[in-house]
């Protein structure tokens, strides 16, 4: 029989993965299994031009439906996988279909957080899905209230796309500073700022007690704070405190789902099965840490790599990326290259509100791990990035030149 | 489309500035065929690179976050 290549999830990881096959020469059989019925489509517009209704939904696609049809790819979209058998090599889906494999590869992503006991409250919105998107932004309308629980980058970026379509917003951070944890404090204050600038009501240190509705629609956040309990009207909340991997559909096939799929550092979670893009931890060799990337790069970068494993197996090749994001604030944007999180030192080399400028380098034991900047010169940017990438050690990158590392002016 | 001397077609090169978002990763990954300008959008070198440097064009391509890159032939 022929030799099959399974993928599940069908967004940008397991279609690359697809792609990538094809083009590395492999003439397997390829099976390509959604969950959402759309044909693939791209994420990181949804909290952004989608939202802010600069582009509509056909910009988002990942390829035509010429493409799709000419990759030699079967899709089956709109049924989730619910079960595998490690040892038949077999996976179940939702419809009850077997398919076998050879090669299986996890690309089944995450979503989005829910607040217990806000199931079926109409205005109560998640952000993960196109379908997501197009509610949230049906409802974004001068005037309106926009209660955002979260201030990670996908809460910060709607309130910054709500904010310029008029709404009055009210962002919502149990946390003493946004984003201190991934990105440290000055750059959480930063953010903080820029918000507050920009009129956004930030509430920090505030917890959600509970939401109150009316006739089934959401009227209200109930907040507990230093100052006691009080209560943000709104007219919609959204609930961005992030994300959960879809791993359920594995809790009995004998693989490691804690914090997502765990994989060794070629993305490998037991013979034949691989994980790629936001569901997969696997151990980064560059920062000698597993880690769990939800970042659009990422899921690419770990598409290629796998599919380069599964057609040509005996190239091995670990997985270490420099991973990277962005996030657009308003006319700015944020960027960063490295793994920032769990950093020992968030140094800043820069900071201006006022002229939207920001640039931090981050230290994870005695080396420079990542680089924040947001109005920084891109090759400034890519000189720090280098670092990272050639684990260069703290003290030898800060001295180096800065005429080629730092903004001027 | 143009040729090389011995008729081999060669790749093109197209990209959209208003999708792209500035990551460099192109620049970083094909230095020869992209460029960053002063606002970090991507500037193309070489319409038309020659085919050694495909491999390299063809995963700035890929791994564009914004997916601002096009590659014809």
């Amino acid at each position: 029989m022929k030799e099959r290549v399974v993928v599940v999830g069908a967004s940008a990881g397991g279609l690359t993965v697809a792609e990538a096959l094809r083009r590395a020469g492999y003439e397997g059989a390829i099976t390509l299994v959604g969950d959402e019925a759309e044909p693939p489509y791209d994420r990181p517009p949804l909290s952004k031009h989608l939202l802010s209704g600069q582009w509509e939904p056909d910009r988002l696609a990942l390829r035509s439906e010429a493409d799709l049809a000419a990759s030699e790819v079967e899709l089956r979209l709109g049924v989730p996988a619910s079960g595998l058998d490690l040892g038949a090599r077999t996976l179940t889906l939702a419809d009850g279909a077997r398919l076998t494999y050879d090669s299986l590869v996890v690309a089944t992503g995450v979503r989005a957080r829910r607040l217990p006991g806000t199931d079926g409250v109409d205005g109560v919105h998640t952000l993960r899905t196109l379908h997501d998107a197009l509610a949230l932004r049906d409802r974004l309308r001068p005037g309106r209230r926009l209660v955002v629980v979260g201030a990670g980058f996908l809460g910060t970026e709607v309130a910054a796309v709500a904010r310029a379509l008029g709404v009055e917003v009210t962002l919502v951070e149990s946390a003493a500073v946004p984003l201190a944890a991934a990105v440290g404090e000055a750059a959480g204050l930063f953010l903080t700022g820029l918000h507050r600038e920009h009129g956004v009501e930030v509430r920090t240190g505030a917890t959600v007690a509970g939401i109150m509705s009316a006739e089934g629609r959401v009227t209200g956040v109930r907040l507990t704070d230093a100052a006691g309990a009080s209560v943000v009207p709104a007219d919609d909340v959204l609930v961005a405190i992030g994300c959960t991997p879809n791993t359920e559909w594995l809790a009995d096939s004998g693989l490691s789902v804690q914090d997502g799929l765990e994989c060794d550092e070629y993305c490998v979670a037991a013979p034949g099965v691989y994980g790629v893009g936001d569901v997969a931890r696997w151990y980064n060799p560059l920062f000698g840490t597993a880690m769990r990337v939800e970042h659009r790069t990422n899921a690419t970068e770990q598409a290629m790599a796998v599919a380069r494993r599964v057609a040509r197996p005996e190239e091995r090749q670990p997985f270490a990326p420099v991973p990277y994001f962005w996030s657009d604030q308003y006319d700015g944007r944020f960027q960063a290259h490295g793994h920032l999180r769990g950093h020992d030192e968030a140094l800043v080399l820069d900071s201006d509100l006022a002229q939207r400028r920001l640039l931090v380098v981050y230290r994870t034991g005695d080396r420079i791990t990542g680089v924040l900047g947001a109005g920084v010169p891109p090759k400034a940017l890519r000189t720090w990035r280098g670092f990272v990438a050639t684990r260069t050690p703290w003290q030898e990158a800060l001295a180096r030149p800065r005429a080629a590392a730092v903004p001027t002016g | 489309m143009t040729a090389d001397p011995i008729g081999v077609p060669l790749m093109r090169v197209t990209t959209e500035r208003d999708r792209c978002v500035g990551s460099g990763q192109c620049a970083m990954l094909s230095p020869e065929v992209f460029d960053q300008d002063d606002e970090g959008l991507v500037t193309v070198l070489q319409e038309e690179p020659a085919d050694e440097l495909r491999e390299g064009v063809l995963q700035a391509a890929d791994l564009c976050p914004s997916r601002s890159i096009r590659v014809h032939g």
